[in-house]
C-alpha cells in the first residue's frame, strides 16, 4: 500500500472519519487508516496525570476519549473520618496549583453550616490571599500557554515572579504552597510588617511581566498561527457543557463569581472581568492575561482599602470536638479556572457527612475536552488542556 | 499578521543582560520568613505532655512517648514527630494548652538514616533549637477553645450573709455545656484526682446532653458526687490543661451539675442497683465520713453485708458536723447518703466505738472492719489566756451549728487560723452575727501571708465580701482576759514560717504588734484524730508513722490483717482523698476476705 496515496485520500479533513448511522464515527482499525495512541499519564502533577486514548489519522486526531484515576487520593472520603479542624490538611491538597479557594470553602462551608460571622479584618485578608492565589497561578498559567507551543522562555519569567509571590504567602502565611491560612472563624494572621512595600515591589514586577509576555506570545506570529482558531468552543456548549470562568468568557458568556455573586470583599472592588468572543486557544489566553491584569489590580485595590488591625479570627467552639448541626450547603467562589464549589452535608457529628467539590475542570477536561480535541493535530493537544486551565488533582480529589 | 509580529518577540533579547535570579547558595542565602512553618521545637519544662497536639494531627505524625516519670499535672510524657507523616500545617502549634511547641523556620536537614526523622523536639537536640523565629501561635483573639470559664452564679453578699442558704446556684444547661466544650480531653486531671476520676468521659456526657451516663461515669469512682460537687478541693481543677493559658475547666460545678440533673428515685434505674446481691460475708465501718460511705458502698456493690458504727446523730461525719450548710446543703447531702443506705447499708447512729462495743468486739463479729474516723478534736494554740471558758474550737462549734445548738456568739470576735475551716467557722459566725446584731465584727487572723494563705482564695475573696475582716501575716500573742471573759487578741508581724532546712519555724517581728477586740476567740488552726477506740494490745501490732498516722499498706490495711483504716486520719485531709481511701480499702478488704476464703479451700 502506497501511504502518500492514503494521506492524499484523506488529505480533505472535513471529510472524515465517515460518521456512521448512529451518529458515531466508523473507525475501523485493521484499515490501517487509523492508530490508536496513548497520550499520558507521564507528569506527576498539572495536566500531565490523565491520560488521553486517540484515535489519529495520521497527525489528526479524529477520535479522543479522556481516562481519569491515576492520582486518586480518596479526600473527599478521608474528609469523612476527619474532625472538621483535621479536614483542612487535606483539604487544601485538592487542587495543588491554587490550594487556596480549597481552604476557603471548606472554611465558608464550616462558618454557614455553624453560623459564624468572619471579622472584618479576616475578610480582607482572605480576599487578598485568594487574589494572591490567583496571581500566582496565572503567573504560571498566562506563558504556560506558551510553552505548550515550545515557547518556554515566558514561563521562565513568569515562575521567577511567582516564586517572590510565594515569598510573600511564605511571610504571611508560613507556608509556600499549602497555605494552612484560612481556617474557620478567620485567618491566622495579620499582615506582618512591611508587607504592602515588598507586594507592592512585585507588583511592579508582574506589571513588567505582563508587558513583556504581551510582546513575547500574544504578538507573536507562531504562537498566533497555532492558537487562533484551535478548539473553539460554541456558545451553545457553554451552558451544555459547564463552562466556566476565562474559558466562558472567552466565548462571550460572562462567568465570574466575584462578580455575578459577589463574596467576601469583592462587592467593594472595582473590576469588570474581560470578556471577549472568539472562544479559541488564542482568547482563552488572552482572557488570563487580561485577568493576570485585572488581579494586580485588586491586590493594589485590597492593600489600599484594608483595615491595618483587626481581629482575626471569630471565637469558635472548640475545635477537637466541633460538632454542627445537621444541615447541607453549597458555596461556591472564583479560581482561576472558573467557578469553584463546595458542597457539604452534615448530620449533628463531629465530622462532616459529606464533602463534595465541583470544580471546572471535571467538565472542562473531562468532557469538552473529548470534544474539542477532534480534529486538531497531536502536537496540539497540550495546548488545547492547557487552554482549559486542566487541573486533574482538582477531578480526583 | 504584521511585521510586529514577528518583530516583537525578539525584545526578549534585552534580558540577557540582566543579572540571573538564581538562589546560588540556598541553604545560607535564602532563610525562612519569621513565620515560615519549619522544623518542630518543644520547650520540654513548660510541656505538661497534654496530648491535644497528637490529638489534632490528622497524619498521625505525632505520637507522645516517655521523657521522665508522670508528676501531678505533667504526664511526663513528650510529643515525638515523624516527619514521614508530618505535612507541617501547624495545627499542634495552634492547638496547644502550654504554648511550649512551635515551629523554627528552618527547612533544610539532610540525614543517612530515615529513623532520624522521627525525633521528640526539645529532647533530641538539634540545631534550631535556639532559632527564636518560625510559626508560633497567633497573637490576639486566636483560640482553637475559650480560655474563659463560665461564670458561676453566686448569691449577692448582701443576699447570703446573714443565710445558711446555699451560695452557689450552680450551671444551668447552656453554661455546663459551653462550660463542657472547653475540655480538650487531656486526662491530666486524671492522675491527680484522688480518686482518679473519669472526668474528661464526664464532661462528654456534660457535652453530649447525657446526664445518665454521666452519673454512670460518676459513680464508677465516686459515690458521692453530690457532695464532691460543691465542696471537692478541686485538684485536678489545679492541673487543667486550660488552666496554663486561660481559666481551668468548671470541673467540680460540671459534677454537681450531673449530679443535680438525676432525682434521687432514678439512682437505682440508671446505676443498675436495684438487685444487688448479698453474700454471708460482714464488714464493719467506723464513722460514717467520705472514706467511710464509699468503702461502704464499693463494698456493697461487691455483695458484702455492711454495717456503718456513727458516734453522732446523723451520717456524713465531717461533711455534715465541719461544713457550713451555705456551702453543703443538708439535702444535697442525704440524697447522696440515703442512696448508700438504700443499697442495704445498715448503719447504726450514736454508737461510738470503744464506749460499749469495742474494736475487738468487731473484730470478732465481723470478717473485716474500715476506720474512717476522721479529724474531729480540736487543736489549741496554748498562748495565753486560751483556756478560757470564752475560747473555743472551730470543730465545736460548726458541730453545734449543724446539730442546731444555740451558740452565744459575742458581738465581736477574734478567729485564729487562715484554713478551709477557719473560713467556715468565720463566715458562719458572720451570719449568726448578722441574724442576732444585724451587723458584723469578725476578724480571721492566719500566720501565713495573703499568698500562702491555706484557704481556698474562693473562701478568702467570699468571706471579705460577706463583711468578714482577714488578717493575714500575724501570730498571736496572748488572749488578753477580763472579768473572765476575753476583751481581745494581742498579735505580732509574721515574717516567715519556715527556716532554711524547711522545718517550721515562725519569725516574727515582735516591736510590730497589733491589737484586736474580741469578746470571743475560736481557734481553728487545725484538728487531731481521736485515736482512743485503738486498744493498747492493738497498738503493738499497728506501726505508727509521722505526726502520729497510722502506716497501711495501699489498700489502706494495717498490721492487723482484717483491720483496715483511711480517710483524714491516713491521707488528706479532704473529702475526695476519703472517698478514694474507702474506695482502694473496700478493693483491698474485698481482696482479703476472698484470699482467707481461697486459704481455706
Amino acid at each position: 500500500m502506497d501511504i502518500r496515496k492514503i494521506f492524499q485520500q484523506y488529505s480533505d479533513r472535513t471529510s472524515y472519519p465517515e460518521i456512521g448511522e448512529d451518529g458515531k464515527p466508523i473507525i475501523d482499525l485493521s484499515s490501517h487508516k487509523y492508530l490508536k495512541m496513548w497520550q499520558g499519564p507521564q507528569h506527576p502533577g498539572v495536566t500531565g496525570n490523565m491520560s488521553l486514548e486517540l484515535t489519529v489519522c495520521g497527525d489528526e486526531i479524529v477520535e479522543s476519549k479522556t481516562h481519569v484515576g491515576y492520582l486518586h487520593r480518596g479526600f473527599e472520603k478521608l474528609m469523612e473520618r476527619r474532625k472538621f479542624i483535621q479536614c483542612f490538611p487535606t483539604c487544601i491538597r485538592m487542587c495543588v496549583a491554587e490550594p487556596d479557594p480549597n481552604e476557603y470553602l471548606l472554611a465558608k462551608c464550616v462558618e454557614e453550616l455553624s453560623g459564624i460571622e468572619v471579622p472584618e479584618m479576616a475578610q480582607w485578608l482572605r480576599t487578598l490571599v485568594l487574589e494572591m492565589a490567583r496571581l500566582q497561578v496565572l503567573l504560571r498559567g498566562v506563558p504556560g500557554q506558551g510553552g505548550t507551543f515550545a515557547l518556554g522562555l515566558g514561563y521562565q519569567w513568569g515562575n521567577y515572579i511567582r516564586d517572590l509571590i510565594l515569598d510573600r504567602f511564605e511571610e504571611l502565611t508560613g507556608g509556600r504552597v499549602y497555605h494552612m491560612y484560612i481556617l474557620p472563624g478567620g485567618v491566622r494572621g495579620l499582615l506582618p510588617d512591611g508587607f504592602k512595600k515588598r507586594m507592592e515591589e512585585n507588583l511592579k514586577l508582574a506589571d513588567e511581566f505582563v508587558k513583556s509576555i504581551d510582546d513575547l506570545m500574544y504578538s507573536n506570529s507562531v504562537f498566533k498561527q497555532r492558537a487562533k482558531g484551535l478548539a473553539v468552543i460554541p456558545k451553545e456548549y457553554i451552558d451544555k457543557y459547564g463552562v466556566y470562568g476565562p474559558s466562558a468568557r472567552a466565548a462571550g458568556v460572562m462567568r465570574d463569581v466575584r462578580k455575578t455573586n459577589p463574596y467576601l470583599k469583592y462587592a467593594e472592588l472595582d473590576f469588570e472581568p474581560y470578556t471577549t468572543t472568539e472562544s479559541d486557544v488564542y482568547a482563552r489566553s488572552r482572557v488570563r492575561w487580561y485577568d493576570l491584569q485585572t488581579t494586580i489590580d485588586l491586590i493594589r485595590q485590597i492593600m489600599a482599602k484594608m483595615p491595618e488591625k483587626g481581629e482575626i479570627k471569630a471565637p469558635t467552639p472548640n475545635v477537637l470536638h466541633w460538632k454542627i448541626p445537621k444541615g447541607e450547603t453549597y458555596v461556591k467562589c472564583e479560581s482561576s479556572r472558573g467557578e469553584y464549589g463546595m458542597y457539604m452535608v452534615t448530620d449533628g457529628s463531629d465530622m462532616p457527612r459529606r464533602v463534595n467539590l465541583k470544580g471546572p475542570s471535571y467538565t472542562h477536561a473531562n468532557m469538552l475536552l473529548e470534544k474539542l480535541l477532534i480534529n486538531a493535530n497531536i502536537a496540539d493537544t497540550a495546548g488545547i488542556m492547557v487552554s482549559l486551565a486542566t487541573c486533574p488533582p482538582e477531578i480526583e480529589r | 499578521m504584521s511585521l510586529k509580529d514577528i518583530l516583537t518577540p525578539f525584545t526578549a533579547w534585552k534580558r540577557v543582560a540582566r543579572t540571573p535570579v538564581t538562589v546560588r547558595d540556598p541553604f545560607n542565602d535564602r532563610p525562612g520568613a519569621d513565620r515560615y512553618r519549619g522544623f518542630h521545637k518543644n520547650d520540654v519544662d513548660t510541656c505538661i505532655g497534654c496530648g491535644t497536639c497528637e490529638s489534632i494531627c490528622e497524619n498521625e505524625a505525632i505520637d507522645l512517648v516517655p521523657f521522665k516519670d508522670p508528676v501531678s499535672g505533667d504526664s511526663g510524657l513528650r510529643p515525638r514527630i515523624d516527619y514521614g507523616r508530618c505535612c507541617w500545617c501547624a495545627l499542634c502549634v495552634d492547638v496547644c494548652t502550654t504554648n511550649s511547641l512551635t515551629l523554627s523556620n528552618e527547612y533544610t536537614w539532610v540525614a543517612t538514616d530515615p529513623e532520624e526523622y522521627r525525633y521528640t523536639p526539645g529532647v533530641d537536640k538539634k540545631s534550631w533549637d535556639e532559632n527564636e523565629k518560625g510559626w508560633k501561635k497567633p497573637e490576639g483573639n486566636y483560640e482553637f477553645y475559650d480560655l474563659n470559664r463560665v461564670a458561676m452564679h453566686h448569691l449577692h453578699p448582701e443576699e447570703r450573709s446573714d443565710s445558711f442558704i446555699e451560695m452557689v446556684t450552680g450551671y444551668s444547661k447552656e453554661q455546663a455545656m459551653t462550660e463542657a466544650d472547653r475540655c480538650v480531653e487531656c486526662g491530666i486531671c486524671i492522675a491527680t484526682c484522688p480518686a482518679h476520676m473519669g472526668i474528661p468521659e464526664y464532661i462528654k456526657a456534660v457535652r453530649n446532653d447525657d446526664m445518665e451516663e454521666g452519673m454512670r461515669v460518676l459513680y464508677e469512682t465516686n459515690p458521692l458526687p453530690e457532695i464532691c460537687g460543691r465542696i471537692c478541693t478541686h485538684k485536678c481543677e489545679t492541673v487543667c490543661s486550660i488552666g496554663h493559658k486561660g481559666d481551668p475547666l468548671s470541673i467540680r460545678w460540671l459534677k454537681r451539675y450531673i449530679a443535680d440533673q438525676i432525682p434521687s428515685d432514678k439512682y437505682k434505674d440508671i446505676l443498675n442497683t436495684n438487685n444487688l446481691e448479698v453474700n454471708d460475708k460482714k464488714v464493719a465501718i467506723i464513722g460514717s465520713g467520705p472514706s467511710g460511705l464509699s468503702a461502704a458502698y464499693y463494698l456493697r456493690l461487691m455483695g458484702y453485708q455492711v454495717t456503718i458504727f456513727e458516734q453522732y446523730a446523723e451520717a456524713g461525719g465531717m461533711m455534715r458536723y465541719g461544713i457550713p450548710e451555705y456551702r453543703l446543703p443538708y439535702d444535697q447531702l442525704d440524697k447522696d447518703i440515703n442512696y448508700i443506705l438504700s443499697l442495704g447499708v445498715e448503719i447504726k447512729y450514736n454508737t461510738r466505738i470503744g464506749d460499749k462495743i469495742t474494736l475487738a468486739d468487731l473484730g470478732k463479729k465481723y470478717d473485716a472492719v474500715f476506720a474512717g474516723t476522721g479529724l474531729h478534736l480540736g487543736r489549741g494554740t496554748g498562748i495565753p489566756g486560751s483556756d478560757n471558758e470564752h475560747v473555743y474550737y472551730s470543730t465545736d462549734l460548726l458541730r453545734k451549728i449543724t446539730a442546731g445548738e444555740e451558740i452565744e456568739v459575742a458581738e465581736s470576735v477574734v478567729v485564729i487560723g487562715g484554713g478551709n475551716v477557719a473560713m467556715d467557722i468565720t463566715r458562719s459566725l458572720a451570719r449568726l452575727q448578722m441574724k442576732k446584731y444585724g451587723r458584723i465584727n469578725i476578724i480571721a487572723t492566719s500566720l501565713e501571708n495573703e499568698e500562702n494563705m491555706p484557704a481556698d482564695r474562693e473562701e478568702v475573696v467570699e468571706a471579705r465580701e460577706e463583711g468578714a475582716i482577714i488578717h493575714p501575716g500575724w501570730a498571736p500573742q496572748s488572749i488578753e482576759i477580763e472579768n473572765g471573759v476575753p476583751k481581745g487578741l494581742h498579735v505580732v508581724k509574721c515574717n516567715s514560717l519556715f527556716d532554711e532546712t524547711g522545718r517550721f519555724n515562725p519569725q516574727c517581728s515582735m516591736d510590730i504588734k497589733e491589737y484586736w477586740p474580741g469578746k470571743m476567740v475560736v481557734q481553728s488552726i487545725g484538728q487531731g484524730m481521736d485515736m482512743t477506740y485503738l486498744s493498747d494490745e492493738f497498738k503493738e501490732n499497728i506501726t505508727f508513722g509521722p505526726r502520729g498516722r497510722v502506716q497501711t499498706n495501699e489498700y489502706f490495711q494495717t498490721g492487723v490483717g482484717w483491720f483496715f483504716m483511711g480517710g483524714d486520719i491516713i491521707e488528706g485531709p479532704d473529702v475526695i482523698h476519703g472517698i478514694a481511701n474507702g474506695h482502694k480499702a473496700a478493693v483491698g478488704i474485698d481482696r482479703y476476705i476472698q484470699d482467707k476464703l481461697n486459704s481455706k479451700k
